[in-house]
This record gives C-alpha cells, structure tokens and sequence, in this order.
C-alpha cells in the first residue's frame, strides 16, 4: 500500500489513493441506477458496513482490519450501508445526461430541505458548484445518520463528496 | 478457590469496570461496584459516536447507547453500585478506604480487586496556556455531549489522533466552527475515515505544526501556531495567527495508576500505550494475586477493548473466586481473547498489540 500522503497529511484521501486500493468508481460504474462508493482505504477493525448488507454484497471477511471490498454484481444500490458505516465513507453515486446524483451520510444540524440550493463540496472541502437536494431519509434504523440525495453538473462527479455546512 | 464471602470490588464504572461487574454477578459472584462520579459510565456517555468494530463489539451503535445497555443490565442483574463514593485508599489484606458523598468515610475487606480507574488527559504549556478557553478535548465533550454547554465558537484542536478529530467533529456538530486541527507529527494520528469527514467539512489540517502561544485579554482571542522541524523546534517565519476562543488540548491520556500503586502493583513502562502502567498477565491479573487492572489504566486503548478487558478480568475472578468452573471459564476467556485480538490489527492495532505483549511479559518478570 502507499504512504497515502494525502489522506495521512491532508485528512483526505486523493483520487490516486483511492484507485490504488480499487475504490475509484468510474463513470461508467455509476450510469443507470448509479453505483456504491466506499472510502475506506486504511486498515481498521470495523465492520459494519458488510453487517448491514441484506445481499452479502460486502465482504471485510477476517480479520475484521481488511479493506471493504464491493461486488458490484450483488449490490442493489439500497443504500442501506451508508448510515451504518461510523465513518461516514459511503456514498451512492449516479450520473444521467448532463446530470449527476450523490447520496451521501449526514450528522449536521440544520438539515437542508428538499428543493434547496446548496454548495457541493470536494474531498478537501472546497465548495465545488451548486447542487439541489432531492431527498432526505433519516429512519429510526438510520440511528440519526441521515442520508441525502443531491444532484449537480456531472463534470463535478468524480470530486464531489458531500454538501457544505450552513451555520 | 478463595470463596471467603469477601466481595470482588471493582473500582471505576466506566466500560471496562462495567463489564468486570457483569462477568462477576452473572456468575454469582458477590461484587461491589464503586464510582466516584454520580452516574456510571465513564466517558460512554459522552461518545455520541457510532462505535467501531464487528457486531459482538457492539459496532455501529453509539458510545451512549452502549452505555444504556449496560447500565440497564447491571440493574438488571441487581449489581450494588455505590456511585459518589471515592476510594482514598488500600491497605494491606486489601482492605478498601472509601469516602462517600465527600462525607463518610469507611473500610471494607474485598476478596479480590478490579481496578478500573480509567486515564486522565495530558496537558500541554505554552505561553498563554492558563487563559479561559483553553481546555483538554475531552473536557469540551463533556461540555459538549453532557451539558449541552457550546464552549466557543471557533476552536483549534491540538492534536490529530482520534480523541481529536472526533471531537472536532462533534464540536462542529454541536454548532462551532473547527479553525484547524494542528498535528506535531508529520503524519495525522487519527483513522483516515475520521479525518476525511472532518475535513470535507472544510477544516484544515496541518501536520509538523505546534501552538506557540495562545493571546488574549481575558480568555482566548487568538492562537499563533507554526512549523516545528524534525526535532520539533519552531521554523521562523512560519507562524499563523488563527482567530480562535477556544483552545483544544487532544495530546494524550497516560493511565491513572494512583491505586494501583497504594496497592503495590508493579509498574512498567509502555509509552506507546500512555507512560507507566500496571504490569498485567493475560487474564489482566497484576503483580497481585487478587488484583485486576483494566481498561486505560491498563494502557490507553478504546472503550470497546476496555470492555473485553473487563470481560476478561470478571471471568477469570470469577473462577478464581470459585464460582465458575474451569471448562467454562476457559471457553469464555478464549471467545474474549478472539474479540479483542480483532480490535488489535492492522495498522494501527499491531502496535498496541506488540505493547500489549510487553505489558504481560514485564508480570512474568515480576
Ligand atoms: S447499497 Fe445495499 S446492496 Fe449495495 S452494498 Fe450497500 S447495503 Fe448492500
Ligand atoms: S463500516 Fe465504514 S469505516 Fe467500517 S469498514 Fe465499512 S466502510 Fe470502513
């Protein structure tokens, strides 16, 4: 594995590093129904995420510190997995046209509300386009990780990530 | 078999003196449980995170449920938790001193010990550093997560290890902004899913950095923060001044080993795993026959092998105590063992698991 400079210096993985680990989604994953991204490149004991899995879709397997790995085969796209992981490092993304989606974990307060503009942010943080909420699910499974869909400029899909915080 | 009718005492209600009382009373063990604090729990309650692990390390729930659950099974089991009590002292044939409610004081002859004291948060001097605003990680948390009490509204943490970035992130949860999180080491110590998600917040991290002196009038106004070379000393000229009213120290816990120490355990040192600690076997049995020590105070580690520490110390004081038999206490050692051997892989658990090994081989010695 590389030294994953920009995780271990910057707090956030590069695009680099994520391929080097086989979590680099390409565009072509992410067409029709979209496509499970997992972030999670650096070995720690944790679980879940296969745990939450209905369709055996994720495998961490033992020990519990290998890197999640995704059958794309089995994957449903339910999103199930996304407020399961502590790390909040999984995402679903989709493009369409000119159109991109991301459903991603959400722990701030205020919550956005379906139909609001907000800025869609890159891994670093940096505030990337404008992006339209088009829903928001926070189960009592969720155990108070809410999930959101956002949809934005597909040029943008690769780095968006999440939304920006409002205060 | 030692089964005198004395009381196992556990000392510290926190998760891994939680799980040592569990173990003891499921098996019928008389067992003592002493807090000083008024609620039991030790910093679960606090940890509004969703824990790591695999399923039986309770993964994916948050610290504070955790905690619910076994505070609602020590009810349950009918454990008698004596909360504000301190113990001051142990004497020889392990005689317990506590003080109750800062106002009684009285001794008690325990059968077998189980030191669950917990560590306490490293401090860090610099000019400036008695200014208000200025506070360990895990004291903002508790005001965060407890109290409900916003301590600032910019903050820079001091520190890139997990204790720091998940408070930050829970510091911008509860509504302040997160200036920037400042590392000495040249790479972040926390999990990289943390960092990412503090991050994406928009918080800069800055690695080989150190706080030179924190400004202001009556409290925190500012804080001057710059480059350090490879043995640590400022580079000149690198300095920032960030805007901030509250300072966060996340540099560290070491053990809190002042019992362990009145009751003779022998001590060694780990620094990987906080300073000096109780030398303990693989049952977490110290130097003492009938003295346990688990959790932090046994080396720093997490909650979730704090619990399984605890596990194991209940299980085997059980037996000793004579109130499990051998097979069973073997079989529930061996599924311990196997759990907390999974919390201590990969990058980070093979050094904790080396210094872990140090601890049990320095009790050999003893
Ligand atoms: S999206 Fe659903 S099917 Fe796909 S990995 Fe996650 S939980 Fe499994
Ligand atoms: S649950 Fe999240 S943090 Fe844990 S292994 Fe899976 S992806 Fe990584």
């Amino acid at each position: 594995m590389s030294a994953q400079q920009s995780l271990k210096t910057s707090g956030a993985p590069s695009l680099e590093e994520l391929k080097a680990v086989g979590q680099l989604a390409s565009e072509k994953d992410m067409e029709g129904r979209g496509c499970l991204c997992i972030e999670c490149i650096e070995e720690i004991p944790c679980n879940p995420c296969q745990t939450a899995c209905p369709q055996g879709a994720i495998t961490v397997g033992f020990p519990i510190t290998n890197l999640p790995v995704i059958d794309r085969a089995k994957c449903t796209v339910c999103g199930l997995c996304i407020p399961a992981c502590p790390g909040l490092a999984i995402t679903i993304k989709s493009v369409k046209d000119d159109t991109a989606r991301v459903r991603f974990p959400w722990e701030y307060l205020p919550f956005p509300a379906i139909g609001d503009t907000v800025r869609m942010v890159d891994r670093q943080g940096r505030e990337l386009c404008d992006g339209t909420i088009s829903s928001i699910t926070n189960p009592v499974r969720n155990n108070r990780t809410a999930v959101i869909t956002a949809e934005f400029p597909r040029k943008f899909v690769q780095d968006a990530i999440s939304i920006a915080r409002r205060s | 078999m030692r089964n005198d009718g004395k009381p196992a005492v556990v000392i510290g209600a926190g998760p891994a003196g939680l799980c040592a009382a569990i173990e003891l009373k499921k098996a019928g063990a008389p067992v003592v449980l002493m807090d000083e604090n008024a609620k039991p729990g030790g910093q679960l309650f606090k940890q509004i995170h969703k824990f790591f692990g695999s399923q039986e390390h309770k993964a994916g729930i948050r610290g504070f449920d955790i905690g619910k659950e076994l505070l609602a099974e020590s009810l349950r089991l009918g454990i008698d938790v004596r909360l504000k009590t301190e113990v001051v002292g142990i004497e020889a044939g392990l005689k317990v001193w506590a003080v109750e409610d800062r106002s009684k004081s009285y001794t008690f002859d325990a059968g077998t010990l189980i030191l669950a004291t917990g560590a306490t948060e490293n401090a860090l001097s610099f000019p400036g550093w008695t200014l208000p605003g200025i506070m360990t990680a895990g004291c903002a948390q508790t005001l965060i997560n407890v109290h409900r009490v916003l301590p600032g509204q910019r903050v820079l943490m001091v520190g890139s290890g997990n204790v720091g970035v998940i408070v930050a992130y829970q510091l911008m949860q509860a509504g302040a902004q997160v200036a920037a999180v400042i590392e000495a080491l040249p790479r972040l110590g926390g999990y990289g899913v943390h960092t990412a998600k503090v991050r994406r917040a928009g918080v800069p991290f800055y690695c080989s950095t150190t706080i030179i002196r924190a400004e202001g009038r009556e409290s925190v106004e500012r804080a001057v923060i710059a480059s350090i070379d490879a043995k640590f000393q400022p580079i000149p000229g690198t300095e920032q001044t960030l805007d901030v009213d509250t300072i966060c120290l996340a540099v560290g816990l070491t053990p809190s080993i002042e019992l362990a120490c009145i009751a003779g355990c022998k001590q060694i040192y780990i620094p990987e795993l906080g300073g000096t600690m109780p030398a303990h076997d693989e049952f977490m049995r110290s130097s003492l026959e009938s003295v346990y020590v688990v959790g932090d105070i046994a080396g720093v580690e997490e909650a979730s092998t704090a619990m399984e520490e605890g596990r194991l110390a209940g299980i085997h004081a059980a037996w000793a105590m004579g109130y499990m038999d051998e097979t069973t206490m073997k079989t529930k050692t061996e599924e311990t063992k196997t759990r907390l051997k999974a919390l201590r892989q990969g990058v980070f658990g093979q050094k904790r698991f080396e210094a872990k090994k140090r601890i049990v081989e320095g009790r050999k010695e003893a």
